[in-house]
């Protein structure tokens, strides 16, 4: 069966097996000799493809609840929609969560995820108090931050190579409304943006939407985002006030799967920039159900279709903060005149990286852009790499469908122990991906 | 505690099916063999929807069990879905007896003997419902999975008389023909993608065909459609078709 995730690129021919059960699974780890795990697809590239997938989508039973204390216990399969659906109502929300919610527990994990609010509260496995994952022999460890923490910190951000997730307990985060208090602000250019970003430091969400062709003066100039959880008294008097922890169910709009690609030559990109920047205008503050504010794309369906059959592809770099600036300068410079033209364009300053091995967030800024592919597109981005590199960033793999096993091992200080780390628990190399062989580890 | 008893709760389509009606505030009673894996479902669906679950051991081949087995329920269910079923290996089965019988007695035999008890309780009560899920394999004999299809034939022709007794004491007997769903049953088959849909549209087309007052229904809805064209192909050419 072809299969491919977010970006459409690149697809494999796969054999597809699901688990509901421990036993299911140590079946699989049985029959096939290599093989990787796979959530929701939503990683962009091909972090969760290989021959043989063993899909957690049929284990996604919510295991224990304790809507006192805000602790949830879920199979690896649950999805963070799944989650909100049962954790909102009871005024718990999730602690830390990606731009869409149609991923699942495993997939956040193994891509230790981040969010909007990551400078003040860290990536999601800061809050995951503990968890159990199948190793390549069918054995089933507990690890947490103080429990077996050396495979702890290896699995979160793993991408998978070191066993299968089975569950996982974690913290949430109380909440008085399903609201979000949110304001934005504009940029004109980048120096404007990154200086909003310093200023509201202490907003609990911030993230800043790029115009990616505004050129020369206007390089940078960006819609600024803010949010804060609302609190009861802020919806006083409004619509909400009454059922403050509910939101209504809003209609999706699909994108039909042959929307084709020429729709999105440099023109339309220039206008969707350019029409998001303008609206901004006039949305300053504002109340939105947390739907919109987090998950604005989810309301669009598949909105990956939009690049067409040949698919795309997400840039996310970060770099230290000492260098951000210049690094930033350089990459919006390149693009700016560069042929390709990224769709969306998003910037955040991240606070401090946890020590998870392969975790992707280190204080500084990360820049994520969508690139159609194009035949030139790869070598273009090679160029970006420089750019990374040379400043002291890296790529998020979660994202990634090709970089080189060099950037790799140059970027990720710790990609060496990692492996080392692989060598000793997956001697066999069992959990295998693309994205893996790819990058040599 | 009214509820709602589900026969093979394990399965792809129950589970999908259970957490449509629990979504409704209906309890429910999960049988299935191996039932420590469907307390596993029982915890879940509480959780969710805060209703009550209870778990019981099940196993469509004890016919001579079935009658305790229903008298053992704390109290009767407002109504029953059967979704146990059993694909099996049709090459095996024509020359394996064992295989071939195991197919008929779990699609047939084995569903039969337990909805008779439950159709004699829900008839003296008159209250109740009958969920059956068959399949559209049961149309039409197929070389490629007949020992099912036969059995599956059975099934239908098995609810639609039971349908026809109890209309009249007002207990509903609705028949579900799906056709390819993806599911640990078909797991390991190339289906058409274009013809096969996901166990949670299965569920919804069910509760839908509950709410609607529907005898029997086809899902995905084009299925009956496709049958009615499979069904009137001349036995001198459908005996050819590499089906
Ligand atoms: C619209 C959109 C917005 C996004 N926004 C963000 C964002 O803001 N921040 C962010 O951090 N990410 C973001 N992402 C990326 C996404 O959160 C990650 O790629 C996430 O890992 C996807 O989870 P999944 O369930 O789809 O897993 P998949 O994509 O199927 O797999 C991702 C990786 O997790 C591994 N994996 C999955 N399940 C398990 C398991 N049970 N055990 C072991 N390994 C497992 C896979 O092997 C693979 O390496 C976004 C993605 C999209 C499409
Ligand atoms: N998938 C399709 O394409 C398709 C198409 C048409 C009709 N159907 C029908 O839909 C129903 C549900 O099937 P599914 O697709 O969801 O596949 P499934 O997951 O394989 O479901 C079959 C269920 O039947 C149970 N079962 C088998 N023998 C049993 C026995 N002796 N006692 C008790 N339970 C027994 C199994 O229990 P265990 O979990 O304990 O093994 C399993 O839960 C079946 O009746 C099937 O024939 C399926």
């Amino acid at each position: 069966m072809n299969i491919a995730n977010w970006g459409k690129y690149p697809t494999i021919d796969a054999r597809i097996r699901g688990f509901r059960t421990v036993g299911d699974l140590k079946d699989s780890f049985q029959d096939a000799a290599t093989l990787i795990a796979r959530g929701l697809g939503r990683c962009y590239g091909d972090s969760s493809l290989w021959s043989t997938i063993v899909s957690t989508l049929k284990f996604n039973r919510i295991l224990a609840f304790d809507a006192e204390e805000g602790i949830m216990r879920c199979e690896a399969g649950t999805s963070l929609e799944e989650v909100l659906d049962v954790a909102v109502p009871c005024g718990w929300f999730l602690p830390v969560t990606p731009g869409t919610k149609h991923v699942t527990l495993g997939g956040a994990i193994a891509s230790d995820v981040h969010g909007k609010n990551h400078h003040k509260e860290g990536a999601f496995s800061d809050h995951v108090l503990s968890m159990e994952v199948m190793l390549h022999d069918g054995e089933i460890i507990a690890c947490s931050h103080r429990e077996r923490q050396g495979l702890f910190t290896a699995v979160c951000g793993g991408m998978g190579l070191l066993g299968v997730i089975l569950n996982a307990t974690f913290r949430l985060k109380k909440i008085e409304t399903a609201y979000i208090m949110q304001r934005t602000i504009r940029a004109a250019d980048l120096d404007e943006v990154m200086d909003l970003f310093e200023q509201y430091a202490d907003a609990t969400y911030s993230v800043a939407w790029i115009d990616c062709i505004a050129k020369e003066k206007k390089r940078g100039r960006s819609v600024f985002m803010l949010g804060e959880h609302a609190l009861r008294k802020d919806l006083e008097g409004s619509q909400f006030a009454e059922r403050p922890l509910e939101i209504s169910l809003r209609k999706r709009l699909n994108i039909p799967s042959q929307f084709p690609s020429f729709v999105l030559n440099r023109f339309s990109a220039k206008a969707f920039n350019f029409v998001y920047f303008q609206r901004a205008k006039t949305e300053r503050s504002a109340v939105a159900d947390f739907d919109t504010f987090f998950y604005p794309l989810d309301a669009i369906g598949h909105w990956n279709r939009i690049y067409g059959s040949k698919g795309f592809t997400q840039y996310q770099c970060v770099m230290p903060r000492d260098t951000s600036k210049q690094g930033l300068r350089s990459l919006l410079n390149i693009i700016s005149w560069g042929g390709e033209v990224p769709f969306l364009a998003v910037l955040k300053l991240f606070g401090k990286g946890n020590g998870n091995l392969l975790s992707f967030p280190m204080e500084g800024y990360t820049l994520a852009l969508d690139f159609p592919i194009t035949p030139t597109l790869f070598s273009f981005l090679d160029s970006l790499d420089k750019i990374v590199l040379d400043y002291g960033g890296r790529l998020y793999l979660a994202k990634d469908a090709r970089m080189s096993g060099e950037m790799f091992r140059r970027s990720y200080g710790n990609a060496a122990r990692f492996i080392d780390l692989k060598h000793q628990l997956d001697g066999s190399d069992k959990f295998r991906s693309l994205q893996s062989e790819r990058l040599e580890i | 505690m009214p509820y709602l008893l589900i026969l093979g709760a394990r399965s792809d389509i129950a589970r999908a099916v259970s957490h449509r009606f629990a979504r409704k505030g209906l309890n429910l009673c999960l049988a299935a063999r191996r039932y420590e894996e469907a307390d596993r479902d029982a915890k879940d669906l509480e959780i969710r929807y805060r209703i009550r679950v209870m778990t019981r051991e099940f196993d469509a081949l004890d016919f001579e069990g079935h009658e305790s087995w229903y008298a053992g329920l704390p109290e009767k269910p407002l109504g029953v879905l059967c979704a146990v079923g059993f694909l099996g290996n049709q090459k095996k089965g024509e020359t394996n007896l064992t295989e071939a019988k195991k197919i008929m007695e779990t699609n047939y035999l084995g569903c039969v003997s337990i909805l008779n008890v439950i159709a004699n309780d829900f008839e003296e009560r008159k209250a109740g419902f009958i969920i059956g899920i068959s399949s559209v394999a049961g149309d039409r004999g197929r070389q490629s999975n007949y020992f099912y299809g036969s059995s599956k034939a059975a099934f239908t022709a098995y609810l639609s008389g039971l349908r026809n007794r109890l209309c009249r004491v007002n207990v509903r007997v609705i028949t579900v023909k799906p056709g390819f769903v993806r599911t640990g049953m078909t797991e390991d088959l190339e289906l058409p993608a274009m013809l096969t849909s996901s166990p949670e549209e299965v569920a919804r087309d069910i509760l839908s065909a509950f709410e609607k007052g529907k005898d029997v229904i086809y899902t995905k809805w084009y299925w009956k459609y496709i049958m009615a064209v499979i069904k009137i192909i001349p036995e001198k050419i459908f005996k050819k078709l590499n089906l």
